[in-house]
């Protein structure tokens, strides 16, 4: 928490100013009554035209002082409240930059979306509206009561049974009404919940002839939802009659002892109105600090959302002097176990081969077979569990990450563009790299067969997760990408499966004769896709099942045979 | 409508004829309704009634003491305030529940018309949006309901009520009020401008960084791997530097209004306190007048600066009850068939065949399907698919292969009517399909698509959707069918183990599996797969379908697959391009063809 707080050093001055402000348009407005009330009591009484003109200017300057101070503050807590909000979301931000993959596992994205987007917006909400409402209404009521009792501090003990009153109804509402508004929520997540599954599944439901039962469920839930939604609001209602009921009678109450000390004369008639004005203002200022309490606990939610991620730590930690440079392109694994942070399986075992630079090593097996696994421990996507990796004779921990996954490229099995053009999504890989080393690169990777066909070239617009190209384009445009990297060892991720065997051909021959000198290793469905590596893993269920080549896999591996006789009838492509 | 401009459109196009509308909806609750107004004016009055009294009260001690008529007078505002209390309690009890019960038809309306839609209404709304409608919508709507109108009648009847008392009070001093209101309604306005505008762009900002936080959220593996973290914080920083500057903005002058006003309403209180005593010295005021005109411009300030608050509510509310509405008006699906589907004695199902004297004919349902020069378009002048001509005999298995966008998909979606056709005629079993009653079709097929969608709730109940009827052991039956039994019985609770989220704590493969038991269970006589196997690997496939052989058995069958060994065995292969047939065959006839399919066998070409 004290860490989040420092988040607000920048935007300090305004957090400070803000209240001050606050505090300056509260005297005002506590001032007028007291000042209406000289007016009545001397200026009256006395019948002084100019002292009535005199007191009368005072409480219009009083006003707009009041007036200017209180738009300040609004403007003072915007910019710290927004600004404080800007800062934690810068922070998040960078944290989750700083995440591993496993960090990441555990998040998931839509909730990573959730905290950096509608989180973050009301922490800058409630932030405001504490620096506001927190300050104004306990000072507005402590002066209010300062007033009253220097006023008439007999008159001003109907006070001691307004305010505990008041307080406690607020208080028992508020209790009660909170386990229903938690309850209202969930009910209304219900409602929600099967809308958003019948808009996805409308042609299921179709399909089957189900609208009238869906229609049925949605009646259960939405019928809960207004009895649940009736409970809690017909509760919260009632604040707003008990509390006039409450002031009412207070000023009634006020009336009814005041009225005897006017008669006797120990209190002005013009005390006895500001007394009056007095009374809403504590009333209201009770009321606004209900109002910040459940503000504040709707941003304390929030807080404790981006303090969860604020707080992770990235398992994967760099050591003091790190290695900068990749000797060279061999990659060796020595009995390596994996487990995911919370399974309790492990997802490899006891894994150990080695590659040389400029070696092709392909990867085979079924789903659940944890080949994407293996492949994202030598960039240190994630650590091993026990064993190591050594890549150009140094454990992969013992590298500067950033250094490692420079020079080793990963072309994601689920992978992604991002919205702009081609050219800017070439720049992931070399933000320096020319248009030739672009045009290069999409050649190697057989993209420039079709991009060169658009118009604008390079320029062609790339939409939000590279909708607008066909899966094969995809994969071609991230291969490309991965390559202007210039890496010394290059990782495909089943990336080529929707690609057609005559363009996965070709790109094998660039791997093969164009750029030898990199280690590549290829995860695939397709047999075609590696039968001329040097050397093949048969992963199943995380354990090398058989290492060789094409010609002994046949011989020795019975999972190897069963897939190669499988395609051989005729699969095309995933 | 793009999620961007839906927020910035907070005015109703017609708000009248949407407000009569949406008034409509309270004739089921007249007596609420009605009773709720009526208290609500009860204790606006009593609260002008409960402030008048404070002047006699105080007169009765300041000008000249009378015990009798100060007690008389506190107890008159006693009863007021009581009345206050009551009237805003029951006014408010009526008009949440009017609110309440509105809302609910409104969303059951909704929903039951939502399941009645045109799939192709679907296509052209984006889940978002109508979800928005659903919940943003509705919930506005709610709000401005439950207070809204409340707060806008009381506040009315405040300002109204007030005025004629100050009138009654003293024509000077109410002159000033009114001098003053003005200068307030103009601050609303130039603020309430200025906060609008700026809130329009505080808007764009806000979903300008959404756009970007969900991209880079949804990538950011790949922003890993690439080692783009720096940059893409820059970039981020830029944003949300904008988005600071510009909610900041908004929110000074939305929260401004508060303490302008509100020290507006204290300038007047001045005003009047000073013209006030000069009238009292020329004896044409009481102070207890005072007290009483002072308690009014405080009750009068408010309601103004909160009707100012709610119209800026009540107007996005009306804007969007226009796009409930407008759902609310969306065409429903047609369904002008008049052959049912019934059962015979025997348990044999036939289609009951209207003749033009008036009898019926008995037409056993078989599962023959036929297309005959059938053209269609999504989109007027843009075909889809341009004289098909094909049929399928009972039992038969027809497999669809061609790129994405041949209008393989567009073909099953037309024999279980999702989409109209624009020419040529579809017959199931000699009967034209647009005179078969939708849901009886539809009754007879079952469709299994690529992505798989599973609802919440236990795996017997998701099996089950198939056939709502299905006992127990039907629907393992069908689960051993579909080879789906053997990671069932592995879960936690077997069948009865709930599904959550769509089925996401299931592998992609498990999931299609169900999916596949679920048409299993519904016995359908016409089957359609859709990709079905797309997305699991070989492997798993071979596990799949072994289920699936046996539940195509005695079906006629529609496949579309992207994986060549998946149609081999079927009885005629159409190669679809660009619409139209452009092969077909069984495997063998089109190998010998050596024309699309064989290139696509043997690898030459990409499907895409």
């Amino acid at each position: 928490m004290n860490k989040v707080l420092l988040l607000m050093k920048k935007y300090k001055v305004y957090a400070i100013l803000s209240p001050i402000f606050m505090i300056l348009e509260v005297i005002a407005d506590i001032v007028i009554p007291y000042l209406m009330s000289l007016i009545v009591d001397v200026g009256i009484a006395n019948r002084d035209i100019d002292y009535i003109l005199k007191i009368g200017l005072l409480m219009i300057l009083a006003a707009l002082l009041g007036m200017a101070f209180g738009v300040l503050s609004a403007h003072c807590g915007a910019r710290a409240g927004f600004g404080f909000a800007a800062e934690i979301r810068n922070e998040t931000f960078k944290k989750v930059q700083a995440f591993s993959f496993a960090n990441l596992d555990k998040f998931t994205v839509s909730s990573l979306i959730t905290r950096l987007t509608n989180d973050c917006n009301t922490i800058g909400q409630v932030t405001m509206m504490s620096l506001r409402m927190a300050i104004r209404a306990p000072f507005m009521l402590l002066f209010a009561l300062i007033m009253s009792f220097t006023i008439n501090s007999s008159l001003a003990r109907v006070f001691m049974v307004a305010i505990p009153v008041t307080a406690g109804a607020i208080t028992i509402i508020l209790y009660k009404a909170r386990p229903l508004f938690l309850k209202l929520q969930g009910r209304v997540d219900r409602v929600n919940a099967i809308i958003q599954e019948n808009l996805v599944g409308i042609r299921v439901v179709k399909s089957f002839n189900r609208q009238k039962h869906e229609e049925e469920r949605f009646k259960e839930r939405n019928d809960s939802l207004r009895d649940t939604a009736l409970k809690a609001i017909s509760l919260v209602i009632l604040l707003m009659p008990i509390l006039n009921l409450i002031i009412y009678s207070t000023i009634m109450a006020v009336l009814w002892f005041g009225g005897h000390q006017v008669v006797l004369g120990s209190l002005g008639g013009g005390e006895l109105i500001s007394f009056i004005t007095y009374i809403t203002q504590v009333m209201i200022s009770l009321m606004m600090i209900s109002m910040f309490f459940m503000q504040f606990l709707r941003g304390s939610a929030s807080m404790q959302r981006i303090l969860e991620v604020l707080n992770t730590e990235s398992e994967i930690k760099e050591i003091s002097e790190p290695e900068k440079e990749l000797k060279d392109g061999s990659i060796i694994f020595e009995n390596v176990s994996f487990l995911y942070p919370g399974s309790n399986e492990k997802t490899l075992r006891n894994i150990s081969f080695k590659i040389e630079t400029g070696e092709t090593l392909g990867i085979i097996g079924s789903t659940g077979s944890s080949k994407s696994t293996l492949v994202q421990l030598i960039p240190r996507l994630y650590d091993v569990t026990e064993g190591a990796v050594y890549v150009g004779g140094v454990d992969v921990r013992n590298f500067d990450i950033k250094a490692l996954r420079d020079q080793v490229a990963f072309v994601l099995q689920k992978n992604t563009l991002f919205s702009g053009t081609i050219r800017e999504n070439m720049k992931w890989g070399n933000e320096n790299a020319t248009d030739e080393e672009i045009i290069r690169a999409l050649k190697h990777a057989q993209a420039w067969e079709f991009v060169s066909k658009y118009e604008d070239g390079l320029d062609h617009r790339v939409e939000q997760g590279g909708e607008n190209f066909s899966g094969g384009q995809k994969q071609r445009l991230t291969i490309a990408r991965a390559l202007l990297k210039s890496p010394k060892i290059l990782i495909l991720d089943d990336s080529t499966s929707a690609v057609d065997m005559a363009t996965d051909a070709k790109i094998q021959e660039v791997f093969k004769n164009e750029l030898s000198e990199i280690t590549t290793i290829i995860i695939a469905q397709r047999i075609s896709s590696i039968q001329h590596a040097d050397r093949i893993i048969v992963l199943h269920e995380g354990k090398i099942e058989s290492l060789g080549d094409h010609e002994t896999l046949l011989k020795i591996s019975p999972i190897y045979r069963e897939i190669y006789e499988s395609q051989q009838k005729g699969v095309i492509g995933e | 409508m793009n999620k961007k401009s839906r927020h910035l459109q907070l005015k109703p196009k017609n708000p009248m004829k949407t407000l009569k509308r949406l008034f409509s909806y309270f004739r089921f609750n007249r007596i609420l309704f009605i009773s709720g107004i009526l208290f609500i004016i009860i204790s606006s009055l009593a609260q002008i009634g409960a402030n008048a009294m404070l002047s006699p009260i105080i007169d009765s001690l300041v000008v000249g003491f009378n015990k009798g008529l100060f007690i008389r007078y506190l107890f008159i505002m006693g009863i007021f305030v009581i009345l206050i209390a009551v009237g805003q309690y029951v006014g408010n009890l009526c008009m949440v529940r009017l609110a309440q019960k509105t809302v609910h038809r409104i969303r059951e309306e909704m929903f039951a018309h939502m399941e009645k839609l045109p799939i192709s209404f679907f296509d052209t709304h984006s889940h978002g949006e109508l979800m928005s409608t659903f919940t943003n919508d509705v919930d506005i709507l709610n709000q401005s309901l439950e207070q809204g109108v409340s707060q806008v009648l009381l506040s009315a009847i405040t300002v109204v009520g007030t005025f004629i008392m100050m009138i009654i009070l003293s024509p000077i001093l109410t002159l000033v009020v009114v001098a003053m209101l003005a200068v307030m309604m103009v601050t609303i306005r130039y603020i309430g401008q200025r906060s609008a505008k700026n809130f329009r762009s505080q808007q764009a900002t806000l979903a300008d960084m959404n756009g970007y936080i969900e991209e880079i959220m949804s990538g950011q593996k790949v922003v890993k791997v690439f080692n783009y973290e720096n940059r893409a914080i820059d970039d981020f920083s830029k944003r949300n530097e904008d988005l600071r500057k510009s909610s900041t903005q908004a929110a000074t002058y939305g929260v401004m209004l508060m303490p302008v006003m509100g020290n507006l309403s204290f300038v007047l209180y001045a005003l009047v306190s000073m013209i006030g005593s000069f009238l009292v010295m020329k004896n044409r005021l009481s102070v207890g007048n005072i007290a009483t005109f002072l308690q009014y411009t405080r009750t009068i300030s408010r309601p103004i600066t909160m009707v100012s608050n709610q119209f800026n509510t009540l107007f996005a509310a009306l804007a969007g009850a226009e796009r409930i509405f407008n759902v609310l008006d969306q065409e429903i699906e047609v369904d002008q068939g008049d052959v049912r589907l019934e059962k015979d004695g025997e348990g044999k199902y036939y289609w009951n065949l209207p003749k033009e004297d008036g009898g019926f004919e008995k037409v056993p349902l078989k599962g023959h399907i036929s297309f005959e020069d059938v053209s269609f378009g999504y989109v007027e002048g843009q075909k889809v698919l341009k004289g098909i001509n094909l049929y399928a005999k009972p039992g038969q298995k027809i497999a669809f292969v061609g790129s994405t966008g041949a209008g393989k998909t567009t073909i099953t979606n037309l024999i279980n009517r999702f989409y109209e056709i624009n020419e040529g005629n579809i017959y199931y079993d000699g009967i034209d399909i647009r005179r078969i009653n939708k849901y009886d079709l539809r009754s007879t097929m079952s469709i299994v698509l690529q992505d798989v969608h599973l609802f919440e709730g236990t795996v017997a109940d998701n099996i089950r959707y198939g056939r709502l009827d299905a006992t127990d052991e039907e629907v393992k039956e069908a689960a051993k069918l579909a080879n789906a039994h053997y990671f069932i019985k592995n879960l936690p609770q077997v069948y009865d183990t709930i599904l959550t989220g769509d089925g996401g704590n299931l592998s992609q493969g498990e999931r299609q599996l169900l999916s596949i038991a679920r048409a299993a269970v519904a016995n359908p006589t016409i089957l359609i797969l859709d990709e079905a196997t797309s997305s699991v690997d070989t492997r798993t496939e071979k596990l799949i379908s072994k289920g699936m052989d046996k539940l195509m058995e005695g079906r006629t069958t529609f496949v579309i697959a992207h994986r060549l060994s998946t149609v081999r065995d079927s009885n005629a292969i159409m190669v679809l391009e660009q619409g139209e047939i452009i092969e077909r065959g069984d495997h063998e006839d089109l190998m010998s063809l050596k024309g699309r399919y064989y290139a696509l066998n043997t690898g030459a070409i990409e499907l895409q």
